[in-house]
């Protein structure tokens, strides 16, 4: 047990390095970076008209966080092990004496370190809303944190998705759908026709499997421990069925 | 120093190794010969781990590639086929990363990285994007890479592919010299070099050992030499098509 412990922090530090190392060497990082900024920006002055609210606070900003991730995160992650299987370097990894829980965590982490990044890049917004007037900072900090977490939920994912399909077009598509489904569940649109179906229950219910439902309550500025743990654990389920699909490879009849 | 009992394994319904057994010790420099698709590649990427046999085991150093399969690794030096690597990475980086993933210690990583740098001859490449690299020093590159954390066992699939004379000259020269302290395994489909490369040399087709034996012992079986026996033992698929 220690000894494999100690093989995947050896997996997490070689993976993390190499794939930060991929997303700088090449222009993917900086590009994400950018459109995801001017985006952000476009959606929260030109759809949600930011200053005709007449509020000091980042209300309209963070509405779109969960649309952005599910469009741009997959992105991100489609490269993870699809890339691998196109270089054909996964024999490299499957070869290495590292667990692939490792090797599965630390690329996750290297996707997640460029959309922390991103969000970080996004404070002169918060800084912006302070000089303005005086939004409820405690409740900004809090929806900047489980945004941070939300978008880990989203990458795992997609880096699942990678994992799965072997191509880069593919794991997009398959990360933007099921992040889709994840989304949605929680969308006022969505959650009447479930109710008007279903019953109110069922609507409820759906309602509880969403990003959408977990990342308002932060809005609001309540932290609930059942959303903390939901974004750990849909992060957890992900990255385990990644684990799987890289070790099904080990196995299979290729 | 290295042992494979009985691995098999089956890719649908098509059989690919079949109770392949033989067992390798350190000064060995084992010759892996057989037509394409005889099930080389595949013997080979079940040593290092990288698919499991349906049956056998592989022991590596002692160490069983299913129940210990990173303590197994972790003495294996691997090559795959076409040698394939990072073309964002250059060579240096790509070496840097194989010592965290190898747990080479940070001081010892450098000293490892001048070796093999000497050893594969790859010193006037080492800051540029492997992306740009001809496919013989993308060859050495890997090459280098399978000896970096200086393993009991060295598992190199086709290591002269797509080199010229003078580098297929320079790594058999390497082999050599690395075989004094490691067990070797080569797959080859250039039957010329075995003798100068090879201590002994095994022939499989359609998955399971048809020959083994010295390189001379081999060609002492038929009048034309190696070639004639290799086309006997393994050339019969082509009759039967013909």
């Amino acid at each position: 047990m220690t000894s494999w412990l100690r093989d995947s922090l050896t997996g997490l530090t070689a993976s993390y390095g190499r794939e930060i190392r991929a997303y700088f060497a090449t222009p993917l990082a900086y590009v994400f970076i950018a459109i995801f900024l001017m985006l952000v920006g476009v959606f929260t002055w030109e759809a949600s008209r930011f200053f005709d609210t007449g509020l000091a606070d980042l209300q309209p900003f963070f509405y779109w966080h969960p649309w952005l991730f599910m469009i741009f995160l997959p992105a991100l992650s489609m490269r993870l092990w699809a890339d691998e299987a196109a270089y054909g370097t996964s024999e490299l990894l499957l070869s290495q004496p590292v667990s692939l829980t490792g090797l599965a965590a630390g690329k996750l982490l290297a996707a997640w370190s460029v959309a922390v990044l991103a969000l970080v890049l996004t404070l002169p917004m918060w800084l912006t809303v302070n000089y303005l007037g005086s939004p409820d900072n405690a409740a900004i900090l809090l929806s900047y944190l489980i945004s941070v977490l939300m978008a880990g939920a989203y990458l795992s994912i997609g880096a699942a998705m990678s994992a799965l399909v072997n191509s880069q077009v593919l794991a997009y598509i398959a990360g933007v759908v099921v992040a889709f489904l994840f989304t949605a569940a929680g969308w006022p649109m969505f959650l009447g026709g479930v109710s008007d179906l279903f019953g109110p229950g069922a609507g409820d219910l759906v309602a509880q499997f969403s990003f959408l439902t977990h990342f308002e309550t932060a809005e609001r500025g309540i932290l609930e421990l059942r959303s903390l743990l939901y974004f750990a654990g849909v992060t957890a389920l992900w990255l385990s069925l990644n684990t799987i699909w890289v070790s099904s490879k080990r196995s299979a009849a290729r | 120093m290295l042992e494979l009992k009985q691995i098999s394994k089956t890719f649908g319904t098509h059989a690919a190794v079949r109770s392949v057994d033989f067992k390798l010790e350190k000064g060995e420099v084992l010759g892996f010969l057989g037509p394409n698709g005889a099930g080389k590649s595949t013997t080979m990427r079940i040593v290092a781990g990288v698919i499991e046999p349906d049956r056998g085991d592989v022991l590596i150093a002692g160490h069983s590639i299913i129940t210990h399969r990173r303590d197994a690794q972790r003495r294996l030096g691997y090559l795959p086929e076409g040698a394939p690597l990072y073309p964002d990475m250059t060579p240096r980086e790509f070496l840097r990363y194989l010592c965290s993933a190898y747990r080479v210690p940070r001081k010892d990583c450098q000293q490892a990285i001048d070796r093999v740098i000497a050893d594969a001859r790859i010193a006037e490449v080492m800051d540029r994007r492997i992306a740009t690299l001809s496919k013989g020093y993308r060859r050495r590159v890997g090459l280098a890479g399978a000896i970096l954390h200086d393993p009991d066992v060295l598992v190199l699939d086709e290591p002269t592919d797509g080199l010229d004379p003078i580098q297929k000259q320079a790594v058999r020269a390497l082999i050599a010299r690395l075989a004094k302290t490691k067990a070797i395994l080569i797959s080859t489909h250039t039957l010329e070099e075995v003798p100068a490369m090879c201590t002994r040399a095994i022939i499989i087709d359609r998955g399971a050992i048809v020959a083994d034996g010295t390189p001379a012992d081999l060609a002492a079986q038929s009048p034309g030499g190696l070639e004639e026996t290799f086309l006997t033992l393994a050339g019969r698929e082509d009759e039967e098509a013909a």
